[in-house]
């Protein structure tokens, strides 16, 4: 049995996960709490949420994330990615920034208009 | 002369006015500031917006952008770069803007002037005054939105949301996060916050420590960090040394209210906000107030709707619904810090009245007891309760319209 507390939302429900019985999640809220539980100790994952330096722009930098939860351990090295992307204004909220980064299947986008 | 003005731009305005447009007031403006709308929003890329709202986990300019988005088909008049320099009983609102300064007639306002952190001289650290002390906000302000980084190897002091944040947007952008310290016996930060931006990187959390010493000639060099006792006094001999050139604090947030002070509005010492009744009306009828202005807030979901209904209501306001009369006070019971609102009109039409606190406590099974002067009128069973997180009850505005005043209390849950 493992205790966590659930990332999923601020809500910050407080889960137990029984290792021996399928990763078993009690304790969650909602259907996102279960998700978490089995993940965190078979997987874990993160949304990654950064900047990228942007020309043309209200503001030098353009905000962006991953558009899903990537590998707990490709965080630093997809920051490396981000880190050296610089993008031309105008981008809409959405919009792709860097296909498939690190091969995890998932896409980095921009997170407003700019 | 407008029906509605809308005071700052963030997601608190942006709700009211919307609100109060959808409930057919169409002659609305928002006076806003800054450069563009959004408010503190702008600055929090960082995700876990939304999900009660929009069942979706959005950054914060993403859930800025619903808001505008949905205004941009209405009437709704923007002014941005205009500050707000002061407001009358009367509803006057004078403004200063790039071309000028002008003043406005509104038949309401809506108060959503948001907070600001509080700074070093507001907490009195011992020590020199060396470059390299930030806010954490302001920290944030700097990388998020220009890409400056406020220093290499970091300490915090304060467990605030804003400062857990940076924690981890530092370290992920190349600085030494050394430690996060703080002066109570637990965090003032969301427990997620703890883990995904502590716990994942390792670094520690210093409970009951303060910083006691803050050394550096220009530039910071380093701090001293000490455990503290019951009275948060610096325990001699439990010194420990960092060398680091930043220090972020991240002490808590003030609500924005010189406007409503100079206004004359009667203003709540435990929130720093205004007095609110159940409508978000303040003492000055017609005024309303929503958002951080009033009460500090950890999500901006609770933000949106405590602002919708305060729009609601100014769009009632404004068809011709008053108030006024005689109002039931709501108080601090046991463990309970303050309450929002404050008070509930006793001709309210409201069938629900929502209520929002925070216990001075970490409270495992617990409950929440609503009661006036005959017993108790409602109580609500909580696994968790603890200061970072605001609490929310809502009570069916029948049950507590025959009370002379209402407390709201917590307690630990009899094991049965
Ligand atoms: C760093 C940080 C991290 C956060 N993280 C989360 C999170 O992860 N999840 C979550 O749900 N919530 C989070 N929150 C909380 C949420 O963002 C806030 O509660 C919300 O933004 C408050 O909205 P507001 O409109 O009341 O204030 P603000 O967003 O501060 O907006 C107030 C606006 O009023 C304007 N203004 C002020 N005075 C004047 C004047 N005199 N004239 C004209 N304009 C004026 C300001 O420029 C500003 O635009 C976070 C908050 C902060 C600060
Ligand atoms: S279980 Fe659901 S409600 Fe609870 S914290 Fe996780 S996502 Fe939020």
């Amino acid at each position: 049995m493992t205790e966590l507390t659930c990332i999923g939302c601020p809500m910050g429900c407080r889960l137990t996960v029984d290792e021996e019985n399928d990763y078993a999640v009690t304790g969650n809220s909602c259907k996102r709490g279960e998700i978490y539980g089995k993940n965190e100790l078979k997987n874990p994952t993160r949304v990654l949420t950064s900047t990228v330096a942007i020309t043309g722009g209200i503001h030098d930098r353009c905000p962006v994330r991953t558009k899903d939860a990537i590998p707990k351990g490709k965080l630093f090295d997809a920051m490396e990615i981000i880190k050296k992307t610089e993008i031309q204004s105008p981008v809409k909220c959405g919009q792709v920034i860097i296909e498939n980064i690190l091969d995890t299947g998932i896409d980095v986008i921009a997170s407003r208009d700019m | 002369m407008y029906e509605l003005a809308v005071i700052g731009g963030g997601p608190a305005g942006l709700a009211a006015a919307y609100s109060a447009y959808t409930n057919g007031v169409k002659k609305i403006v928002i006076l806003e500031r800054d450069k563009e709308l959004g408010g503190i929003l702008n600055q929090c890329i960082h995700n876990g917006f939304g999900l009660h709202r929009f069942k979706e986990e959005l950054s914060g300019p993403e859930y800025a952008h619903r808001f505008i988005d949905m205004l941009k088909d209405t009437s709704v008049e923007v002014r941005l770069d205009t500050m707000v320099i002061d407001i009358t009983p009367e509803k006057k609102i004078y403004t200063d803007n790039p071309s000028g300064y002008d003043v406005i007639e509104a038949e309401s306002i809506v108060l959503a002037m948001g907070c600001r952190e509080r700074t070093r001289g507001a907490i009195s650290i011992p020590g020199t005054r060396p470059s390299g002390v930030f806010t954490a906000g302001a920290a944030q302000r700097y990388l998020n939105m220009e890409g400056l980084m406020a220093g290499s190897r970091v300490v915090i002091l304060g467990s605030g949301d804003i400062g857990l944040i940076m924690a981890r947007r530092l370290t992920l952008e190349g600085a030494k996060v050394l430690a996060c310290v703080e002066l109570m016996p637990y965090s003032g930060g969301l427990t997620r916050n703890i883990v995904q931006c502590l716990h994942d990187f390792d670094i520690p959390l210093y409970l009951s420590h303060t910083v006691t010493e803050v050394r550096g000639d220009k530039r910071l060099t380093g701090v001293t960090v000490a455990k503290v006792d019951e009275n948060r006094r610096p325990i001699p001999g439990t010194e420990m040394d960092f060398d680091c050139d930043t220090l972020l604090l991240s002490v808590g947030l003030i609500p924005e209210n010189e406007l409503t002070r100079a206004a004359g509005i009667e203003m709540d010492p435990r929130t720093n906000g205004a007095y609110v009744f159940e409508n978000m009306e303040t003492s000055i009828p017609g005024v309303f107030a929503c958002g951080n202005a009033v009460h500090v807030h950890d999500l901006v979901d609770f933000v949106s709707d405590e602002s919708s209904r305060a729009g609601v209501a100014a769009a009632a306001y404004i068809k011709g619904e008053k108030h006024g009369g005689d109002a039931i006070p709501f108080k601090n019971g046991s463990c309970v810090t303050y309450t929002v609102p404050q008070k509930l009109h006793k001709n309210t039409t409201a069938e629900k009245t929502d209520v929002f606190f925070r216990v001075n406590k970490v409270f495992s099974k617990s409950r929440i007891v609503v009661s006036d002067e005959n017993g108790v009128i409602a109580s609500f069973n909580r696994p968790f309760m603890a200061p970072g997180e605001m609490q929310h009850i809502i009570i069916p505005t029948n049950k507590l319209k025959g009370s002379e005043s209402i407390t709201i209390s917590a307690e630990e849950a009899t094991q049965q």
